[in-house]
This record gives C-alpha cells, structure tokens and sequence, in this order.
C-alpha cells in the first residue's frame, strides 16, 4: 500500500524544466530566501562597481596615450630605421606556426588559429598603415603555410617532416637573436630593446633554458651520489628562499664583482637572473613528477638492460614530465609574469616602457590608464597560457586532481 | 669434478678481474670527487676574480661582523620614511633591523588579510549561486594573471590619485583616507583595563568549565555536536557585563584628528604600506581562494552525501566531515603561498617603502659594501623560509602521525 502511493507519487512527478531563462534563474540565482539574498547583494555590488569604472572608462580616462606610443609599447626604443628585423621574425614565426599546425594538427592547429585571430585584431588597431598591412600579412602567410602542409599531405611522410620542422623551431630561436641584435655598424645594442618585445625575449629565453637546466637539478637531487644530491639540494632550497629581485640584483652588482674582466651584457645578465631562480623551481616541479613513478618502472627498465641514461631517457622523464604538466605551465605562467621585475633593475621590458610613458610631461597624470593596458597585455599572454595547459592536460589525460 | 670446476671459475673470476676504470663503486668515488673538485675550482676562481673586482672598484670586503669597527656599527645617516623607533645617527645594524621588523610587519598582516580573502573568495567560488560563483572566478583569473609588481604600483598610483590631506575622505568621522595614506582610529588603554583583564579571566574560567561539561556530555551521548556552544555566549556575556562596569571604560578610540599639516594621533598607514599590502594581499589571496577551492572540491562528493544521511547538517557536514579532508590537502601548498607572499614584499622596493631589502640597497649603495650585505638580505629571507619549512614539515609529520595512529 505505502509501496504502492510512493511509485504512484513519482511517477505524477513531471520532469522539472531545465530549459528556459526563468527556470535556470529560479535553480541558479532564486533557489533559496539566502540565494536572493546573495543574488541582490551582488547585482548591488556589480552595479556600484561597474557603474564606477565604465563611467571612468568612457568619460573620465584619456585613452589617447595608448595609440600615441604604442609602437613604444611594443618594441621600446627599438630604431625605427632597423625595425624590419622585427618584421623578419614576425613572418619567420608566422610561416612557422602555419607549418606546424597543418602537420601536428589539433591543439597545434586551434592555437595558431589564436595567434592569427590576434594578428588579425591587431591589424584594425591604429597602427600605421603599413604596420597594419604587415600583420594582415603575417596572418594570410600563416593561413597560405597551413594549406600548403595541409593539401599537400599525402606527397611527404609526416614524421620525417616533423623532426625537420622541430629542428628548425629549435635553429630558429638563435637565428631570431641574432637578427635583432645585428652586426657591426647596424648592431642593435640590447639597451635599446624594450617593451613587450624585451618581455616575450626575456620570457621565452628562461622558459627554454630553465626546463633542462631544472631537470638536471631535479635528477641530481634524486642522485645517489651524495656530493651531487647534496649540491642540488643546497643550491634549489637556497634559490627557492630568497626572492627573485634578490637574485636579479645579485646579476646586476656581484656579477660584474666576479667577473671583472668581461662586460656582460645588462638584458644577458637578467636572462641568467631569471633563468637560475626559474630552474630552481622547475627543479622541485619536476622532482614531484619523478616520485611519482613507481620504483618498478626503474626496475623493469634495469631488468630489460637500459642503463641509467636510457632509464631516464626512454622510461622515467617521459612519465614524469607528463605528469606535471600543469605545474610546469603554471612555472612558465609566473616566469613570464616575473619578467617585469626587471624594471626595478632598469629595463626597458614592457612595465618599464609603461613607467617611461607615465613620466613624459606630454602625458603626466595617466597612470592608471597606462597600467591598465600594460595589466590587459599581460593578462592576455597569461591567460592564454593557462587556456592552453588545460587542452593540453584534457589532450594527454592528465588527472587534473 | 667439482674441484676443477671451482678451479676453473675462480681461475676466471681472477684473470678476468673488473678493471677500476669499468668498477661502479670507482667510478662513483672518482666521479664524486671530480665533481667536487670543479666546484672548488670554481669557487676559487670566483674567489680571485672577487678580489680583483673589488679592487677595482677601490672597496675592501669587511664581513667580520662581530668586530668593534665592522661598517655594520658604523653611523647610517640615512632617514627611514616608517617603522621602530630609529634615528639617521643610529648604526647600519639598528637599520638593517627595522627593515627586517617591516618585513615582518607587513608579512603578517599581509598572511592574514590574504587567509581570510582566500577562503572567503574560495567558498564563494563554490556557492551555488551563479552570481556570486562567477564574480569570485572573475576576481581569481583576473587578479591571478597580472604581475604583482604592476598591480602594486597601480595600487600605489591610485592612492597617489586621491585627495590631498585637506580634502580627506572622510568614513564615519574615525576613517580618513588621502594620497598620502590610511588614517583609522586606535584602541587606546585607560586605567580600567586591568579591572575588565580580572572579568575577562572570571570570564575564561567559566567558559572553560562549561567547555568540559558539554564536552563529557557530548561524549556520553556520543553524539558530534559544537563543544563551545555554551562556553562561547558564556564567556562574550562575561567581558560585555565587565565592560560596561568597569569604570572608566577599558579601552577608547584614539581618533586621527586633522592638525596643521597631517592628521595625528590614532593609526596610520602610509600610502607606501598601503599599496604593498593591498597589492600583496589581492594577489595571493586569488592563489589562496584557488587552493581552498581545490581542497574542498577533493573531498569526494559521496562523503557529503553520506554525511547528510546519516543526518548532520550543512554546517556539521562542513566541519566534521568535509574539512578534515580537506584542510590537510589544503595547508601544505597554502603555507608556500605564505612564504611567497613574504618574499614578494621584497618588492616594496618599487614603492619605496623600506622593507628589509630596500634597506639592505641603501646600504650597499651607501657603503659599497654590496657582498657582505647581500649575505645578510639573503640569510635574512633564508631563516624566514627555512623556519616556515621545518615548521610546515613537523606539521606534516604530525597530521601523518594522526591519521595512521587513528
């Protein structure tokens, strides 16, 4: 009889609406008598902040700034006579993001599809006209590298290709240096690189140089030679308990003491900053991904004859690294917001480009809207990253818990 | 048979020998040592190149410390903006000090505003309503994907922004804020203090007391249940009825109050501190609401489920079942966000307010003594870290302990 009531009571139950604006608002916003509350506590919330800033961002800030230096922005003091190196490396890296997507595909594919929407934006800003043409340019030459890998696919054997293409990725990276620092007469001394230019310079260096640099600590540390394990040690704890303007300014000052035969350059001199205190942290990232490989991994491996560079190489990394990825990114993430330290030791990355702007008596008074531009740019770049570790973590199955 | 057998093995075991230059347990010696002796070397090479580059720059390295004449006693002669009390005819040790003791200062307060914004944006994060959950993400990615450097010096430009000190904004009459920092109103002691010290200790004794009692209840019953829930109002109801007898009243508000050229008395925070703090704390307190979020999102939903079946409600459920999971997973990489956060006062610098390093920079640029210094900002930031970690680890060690001896 209960039995009986209780079916018959479900089964007069409809479905509850899940489509529609007002049932979703009524299970999302209006649940509860407390969830109105918070509902209208919010909406008030949001009203009094919103009112306030779009009012100042439409009525009260001079946006004029932007557009005024923007070519500051981007490439610092950069001569404008020999700003076509940059526009070498833009095409080099536009046709080479094309190639890559239409051989790797997938993510591969999506991000290039990012970059060129970017390149895209960025040609209806107000550049120049010939600016703005370029970047049209670097976006239709990544579209035109892309249809030529993709509809050409079935005359050249995809993984012979890769390796090339990886090799020149790799190559690329001293080419591009070289070609903005130049030669001779026309030498571009790094002093006069800035802006976002120094910044992706900057970051990129110490993300390519950290990672091996911080896999090797993080494998010594793991040694079973004590005096390596303890030399690890004692220089990853050492770096991980300072901060990292204590290590720029030790490049900046104890290195010329130590070095007082040879100049180093001032940008080199932070790229070594950044790149030992970066490595120290990838160190302890990636020893977290190698005490997650089960002790007989190492064991199978020993027991098929690899020695211990094969283990590490073809076994444990492999594992390891993927495992952390998203710890990995996340390092990178800090790196790249960690280059704009450089401007307490007076480079011109795009923060101190930013802090220049603010000091010109043409444009006293816009510091708010100077940093929030410089803010929007970084935001960009890191969200972007963070955006591409998830389809990366989604892509390789990591567990993201 | 045997014999020769043996014979034959042993004859190859001898011929065949490991050579030393193929021996593992050689080469691991040898490997060691020439490992150490590049370091040596280097280090000696450093050593030479130092002394040479110092001589260049006319600068005679002084790191006896504990000598009488070292440059530390001598006279520092340069003003400090905040902080204890110090005087430019102090010594460079009574300086590097107080920069030390504003390190501390604003890492504490920094630790616990950042605390209480992280869970608070943290919880939200979770809540169900759309609303506040996405208006606690927006404040994570956003805040999260900007350099501290340049949120705290747009902090400091927006304080730099604001009335001058004559036209203050004015909060309720006790809260003025201008460009040139926070002025609220401070607790001040009165002579009544001692007599509601006695009533807040009748107080806790009582509170005590009825503590234990609910406890032994709850225990007999075997029931969970909030063990302060009587000894709380008890012991808030004693130190109200205290305040309100004790003549004159314990503690009053010291007012800032407008005087010829800055507002005195009461508290004050300066627009420098002010900057750094806010920056430091909405930064790391977006890490933080990431980590608790996590945390809680770790505890598996069944353990929720469950604990409603057997009958406990949302705020039993939260506190016996869910954050005893969830706090274990959550302290360890919030202790790193801590240490984070004070290293990342180092960057006070930008500001100008003097924390430890700015100090140590004056220094070095004031005596040129850059090596030594640099040994005392370094060890200064090492002791900080290298305490937090030991006492993160036996913190560790303890939770291990418990949840095995269980």
């Amino acid at each position: 009889m209960n039995m009986d009531e209780h079916t018959q009571h479900i089964e007069t139950l409809k479905p509850p609406a899940t489509q529609g604006v007002v049932p979703w608002m009524k299970e999302n916003l209006f649940s509860t008598w407390f969830n109105t509350l918070l509902t209208g506590l919010a909406i008030v919330f949001l009203y009094v902040i919103l009112k306030g800033i779009l009012t100042w961002v439409f009525t009260e800030a001079n946006w004029q700034v932007i557009p005024a230096n923007l070519q500051l922005f981007t490439v610092g003091t950069y001569p404008r006579a020999e700003i076509w190196r940059v526009w070498c490396i833009l095409t080099l890296l536009s046709a080479l993001v094309g190639i890559s997507a239409g051989i790797w595909r997938g993510l591969t594919f999506r991000v290039s599809v990012g970059i060129a929407c970017v390149l895209l934006c960025l040609a209806v800003l107000p550049f120049e006209l010939t600016t703005r043409a370029g970047f049209l340019g670097c976006a239709l030459l990544m579209a035109a590298a892309f249809s030529l890998i993709h509809f050409t696919k079935q005359w050249h054997p995809g993984s012979q290709l890769r390796h090339w293409i990886l090799g020149t990725w790799v190559l690329s990276f001293p080419v591009m240096m070289v070609t903005l620092h130049g030669f001779g007469e026309n030498a571009v001394p790094t002093t006069n690189w800035g802006g976002l230019l120094l910044t992706l310079i900057l970051a990129v260096v110490g993300i390519v140089l950290c990672f091996p640099l911080g896999v090797l600590l993080a494998i010594g540390r793991r040694s079973s030679l004590p005096a390596i394990k303890w030399a690890s040690t004692v220089y990853i704890e050492t770096i991980r308990g300072v901060p990292l303007i204590t290590i720029l300014f030790m490049a900046n000052l104890i290195i010329p003491i130590f070095l007082p035969d040879v100049e180093l350059d001032k940008v080199l001199r932070a790229m070594m900053g950044i790149t030992f205190f970066s490595a120290a942290y990838m160190a302890e990232n990636v020893r977290g991904g190698l005490q997650s490989i089960p002790r007989g991994q190492y064991e199978a491996a020993q027991a098929v004859g690899l020695n211990y560079r094969k283990t590490m190489q073809y076994i444990v990394l492999p594992q390891a690294l993927r495992s952390v990825i998203p710890t990995i990114v996340g390092q990178f993430i800090a790196l790249f917001k960690d280059t704009s330290l450089v401007t307490i030791i007076g480079l011109l990355d795009l923060l101190g480009i930013a802090r220049g702007v603010m000091s010109n008596p043409d444009w006293l008074g816009l510091q708010a809207e100077i940093y929030l531009f410089a803010a929007g740019i970084y935001f960009t770049f890191c969200y972007a990253m963070s955006y591409i570790s998830r389809q990366i973590e989604a892509a390789l199955g990591v567990d993201t818990d | 048979m045997d014999e020769t057998k043996n014979g034959t093995a042993e004859h190859i075991a001898q011929t065949q020998k490991i050579p030393f230059w193929r021996d593992v347990r050689v080469l691991r010696v040898l490997f060691q040592v020439l490992f150490l002796g590049g370091i040596v070397l280097l280090a000696a090479l450093l050593y030479t190149n130092m002394l040479r580059g110092l001589d260049k720059l006319g600068v005679t390295l002084d790191v006896a410390f504990w000598n009488e004449d070292n440059f530390l006693q001598n006279e520092a002669g340069f003003a400090i903006s905040e902080g204890i009390r110090y005087t430019p005819a102090d010594s460079y040790m009574r300086a590097f000090w107080v920069g030390v003791v504003n390190t501390l200062k604003v890492s504490v307060i920094g630790i616990a505003c950042a605390t209480l914004l992280g869970l608070f944006a943290g919880v939200t994060r979770l809540s169900k309503n759309w609303l506040i959950s996405n208006i606690a993400a927006a404040y994570v990615e956003c805040f999260r994907n900007i350099p501290l450097l340049l949120q705290i010096l747009f902090w400091y430009a927006i304080i730099r922004k604001l009335p001058r000190v004559r036209e203050s904004l004015d909060f309720f009459g006790g809260v003025f804020i201008n460009q040139r920092g926070i002025y609220l109103p401070a607790p001040q002691p009165t002579s009544g203090l001692k007599m509601w010290g006695i009533f807040l200790g009748i107080g806790l004794i009582i509170a005590v007391i009825l503590y234990i009692v609910r406890w032994r209840q709850l225990q007999q019953m075997e029931l969970p249940g909030f063990r302060a829930k009587w000894a709380l109002p008890a012991f808030l109801a004693v130190a109200v009825l205290g305040w309100f007898l004790t003549q004159p009243t314990p503690l009053t508000l010291d007012l800032p109050v407008l005087q010829r050229f800055n507002f005195e008395g009461g508290m004050s925070l300066s627009a420098e501190f002010a900057a750094l703090l806010i920056g430091l704390v909405v930064y790391t307190g977006a890490f933080i609401a990431e980590i608790v979020r996590a945390g809680i999102q770790a505890v598996a939903k069944g353990q929720r489920e469950a604990a409603k079946s057997v009958g406990l409600n949302d705020a039993q459920t939260l506190r016996l079942v869910v954050l005893p999971q969830a706090i274990p997973i959550i302290v360890p990489p919030v202790t790193s966000q801590y240490l984070n956060l004070a290293k990342n006062s180092s960057l006070a610098i930008a500001v100008g307010f003097p924390d430890l390093f700015s100090i140590g920079e004056t220094m070095m640029n004031q005596t040129g003594q850059s090596i030594p210094v640099f040994g005392l900002i370094m060890a200064s930031y090492l002791i900080m870290s290298l305490t937090t970690s030991a006492a993160m680890n036996w913190y560790n060690q303890r939770l291990h302990i418990n949840r095995t001896g269980r």
